[in-house]
């Protein structure tokens, strides 16, 4: 220290010393790694499936359970009421008003046949089954379709026998006949479900890179440190550079132990039941993750802007929780008005990660044009946003705290 | 050397620096004496090539700082007034990240570390992260990372602000020391005693211009008075702002 060397010009590594700084400084902070490794990357995966199981089950529970129905006057029709058990139907004793029952909700709905029943069948004449029911009630519904449909295919299969103990054929009875052919394939049918998924995606990418880049540039000039920062011999667009990378690396972990999270789970979806098919495996996740990479970069560039238009942390915090909004638009958008996907909309950031993201739950794969658009769409915006946040790292004011 | 030349600097209507000239020569400690708001921090922010002067000239080993600000930023070791330091990083780690962004090589960084480490007295700190470090270790940890490259000029911006009696005599110590080694020493304060104590040149700023450019003994023989406080009263005009 005695001797002043001249000193020499010295090749500075700025960009991985501030992006290895950024890194080990945050691996410290809890609050940030429990957002970014945890509740960020997890909680989404979680509640999604919570919500999709439950959907699923409720569904599913309809259809299969044993249906508790009032019958007033079973023993007219011992063969109706026995193809109704067979259907999974438990008929239950009569009540006096069931109308009175349905209106209060004590029944579903309630069977009625008259005393006339077993007379006008023997005599092969039309006979009526009433069905007492309220449709203004929420859960009555399938209930009502389903006997509905029972009764249906009872009174088919015996109009059947009796044209054909006349010597009738079956099809004179039934001139047209429907015959549904239905083009969604099991995955298509599952993209309704999903359609919140690349939404979540974004704001995962979104939570995990949060904390650092208030604290990287709000937090940095609360605490007084951007000052002496600058005052090393580095240019300042390194320094962002190397921080943009430190979030860019945060996000992208979440991202990740998002994707892997959902491939998990994924697996324990009974989504084959309703006759879907969903795959959340590799080739899903490693798609998704080329698809949102610009996407990456984009959301740690407006991130770190509007830190540091911040005046502090606390207002930085207000300022990106408003942000985070931004991403739910194309889902919204897409939900309300159901739109043909165009081209372009390939091109257009979040909507294009959208598209292509629906594309992939479809099946389809995302099309290779489509894949280059959303890409190039995305980092060009990115790098908009990144040399915008060069410009404003070069303002006087910026490392300023006082 | 720092050589400063008619510096201006407004924001908005307000003149914050209107016209500072002086030199701070290698080997000396040069003091910018002046009361709160005369235009103190800004002045050495323009040295240090923070802010862009909107006027004048500054040339550190007589590299023009607006030509090639980052030569200038390689000589020069900065405390500045905002002396934040990472609080979830050790000392050792905070002085490492600076000595890293001087683009020192790891061998050198270590030696200069253990250097200033033992100068400054801090080794029963420099493990330790700085979260909780009281003002006299934080000021320590802010001066290492600043001097870590080793630079020929040093600039402190306010240094003994906020410290106590043991922890203003030893940055004054080591501020003798700097001087001793050859460097050029500039520093800022508004306390009189500190400056007649340890300055062999005094710049007294005074609502954004330079009033007196003396030896503290100058200053008492062209004003007549032979204490030193009454002499800076009656150069500033003022006792406004200023503390003995």
């Amino acid at each position: 220290m005695n001797v002043i060397k001249p000193t020499r010009v010295r090749r500075s590594r700025a960009f991985v010393t501030v992006f290895l700084k950024e890194v080990r400084e945050n691996l410290r902070d809890r609050r940030t790694l429990i957002s970014a490794f945890v509740t960020g990357p997890l909680l989404t995966p979680l509640i999604f499936v919570m919500l999709i199981s439950v959907s699923i089950h409720r569904q599913l529970d309809k259809a299969e359970q044993p249906l508790k129905v009032p019958v007033i006057g079973a023993q007219y029709a011992p063969n109706l009421i026995d193809a109704l058990k067979a259907g999974g139907i438990v008929p239950q004793p009569a009540i006096a008003d069931p109308e009175k029952a349905v209106r209060e909700q004590e029944a579903d709905l309630v069977l009625r046949l008259s005393a006339e029943y077993p007379k006008a069948w023997r005599q092969g004449e039309p006979v009526q089954v009433e069905m007492i029911y309220d449709s203004s009630q929420r859960d009555a519904g399938g209930s009502v379709d389903r006997v509905n449909q029972l009764v249906q295919s009872y009174a088919r299969q015996q109009g059947v026998m009796r044209l054909v103990a006349r010597g009738l054929s079956p099809g004179t009875a039934w001139p047209v006949q429907v015959a549904r052919r239905d083009q969604a394939t099991a995955e298509s049918r599952a993209v309704l479900l999903f359609n919140m998924l690349p939404y979540l995606f974004v704001l995962t990418i979104f939570i995990g890179g949060m904390y650092l880049a208030i604290d990287l540039t709000a937090g940095e000039r609360e605490r007084q440190s951007l000052e002496p920062l600058f005052a090393n011999p580095v240019p300042r667009w390194k320094i962002l550079l190397g921080k943009l990378a430190a979030i860019c690396a945060f996000s992208t972990a979440s991202l990740l132990i998002c994707l892997l999270a959902f491939s998990l789970v994924g697996r324990f979806l009974p989504t084959d039941k309703l006759g879907m098919e969903i795959n959340l495996g590799w080739h899903f996740a490693a798609n998704v993750l080329l698809l949102q990479w610009p996407m990456i970069v984009l959301l740690a560039a407006l991130q770190s802007l509007v830190a540091a238009f911040a005046k502090s942390y606390r207002e930085a915090q207000t300022y990106l929780s408003l942000l985070m909004m931004l991403p739910i638009l194309p889902s919204i958008m897409l939900m309300v008005m159901p739109i043909k996907p165009q081209e372009w909309m390939y091109a257009v950031p979040l909507l294009g990660q959208h598209l292509g993201i629906i594309d992939l739950l479809r099946g389809t794969g995302v099309a290779p044009m489509h894949m280059l658009l959303c890409l190039a769409g995305t980092a060009a915006a990115a790098l908009v946003a990144v040399a915008i946040g060069m410009q404003l790292y070069r303002s006087e004011r910026l490392a300023i705290s006082g | 050397m720092i050589e400063v030349k008619d510096l201006h600097k407004a924001f908005g209507d307000v003149r914050a620096v209107d016209g500072v000239g002086f030199t701070a020569r290698d080997g000396e400690i040069t003091g910018l004496l002046g009361p709160n708001g005369a235009g103190k921090t800004t002045t050495l922010r323009m040295l240090y090539t923070l802010m862009t002067p909107d006027r004048g000239q500054v040339l550190v080993d007589g590299i023009d700082a607006a030509v090639d600000p980052l030569a200038v930023r390689r000589r020069l070791g900065v405390l500045p007034d905002a002396r934040g330091l990472y609080k979830r990083l050790t000392a050792r780690e905070n002085i490492d990240y600076f000595a890293r962004l001087q683009g020192l090589p790891d061998d050198e960084v270590r030696e200069r570390r253990e250097a200033l480490v033992q100068a400054l007295d801090m080794g029963d700190i420099a493990d330790r992260r700085t979260e909780g470090f009281s003002q006299g270790q934080r000021v320590k940890t802010a001066i290492a990372r600043a001097l870590i490259h080793d630079p020929g000029n040093v600039i402190l911006d306010e240094p003994t602000n906020g410290l106590d009696v043991m922890a203003t005599r030893a940055l004054r110590q080591f501020m003798l020391k700097l001087r001793a080694e050859g460097r050029c020493v500039l520093f800022s304060s508004h306390i009189m005693q500190e400056v007649g104590a340890l300055c062999d040149r005094i710049v007294v700023i005074a609502r954004g211009r330079v009033v007196a450019d003396e030896t503290p003994d100058a200053l008492r023989a062209q004003t007549g008075e032979a204490n030193l406080e009454d002499a800076f009263v009656k150069i500033i005009g003022s006792d406004e702002g200023l503390a003995a």
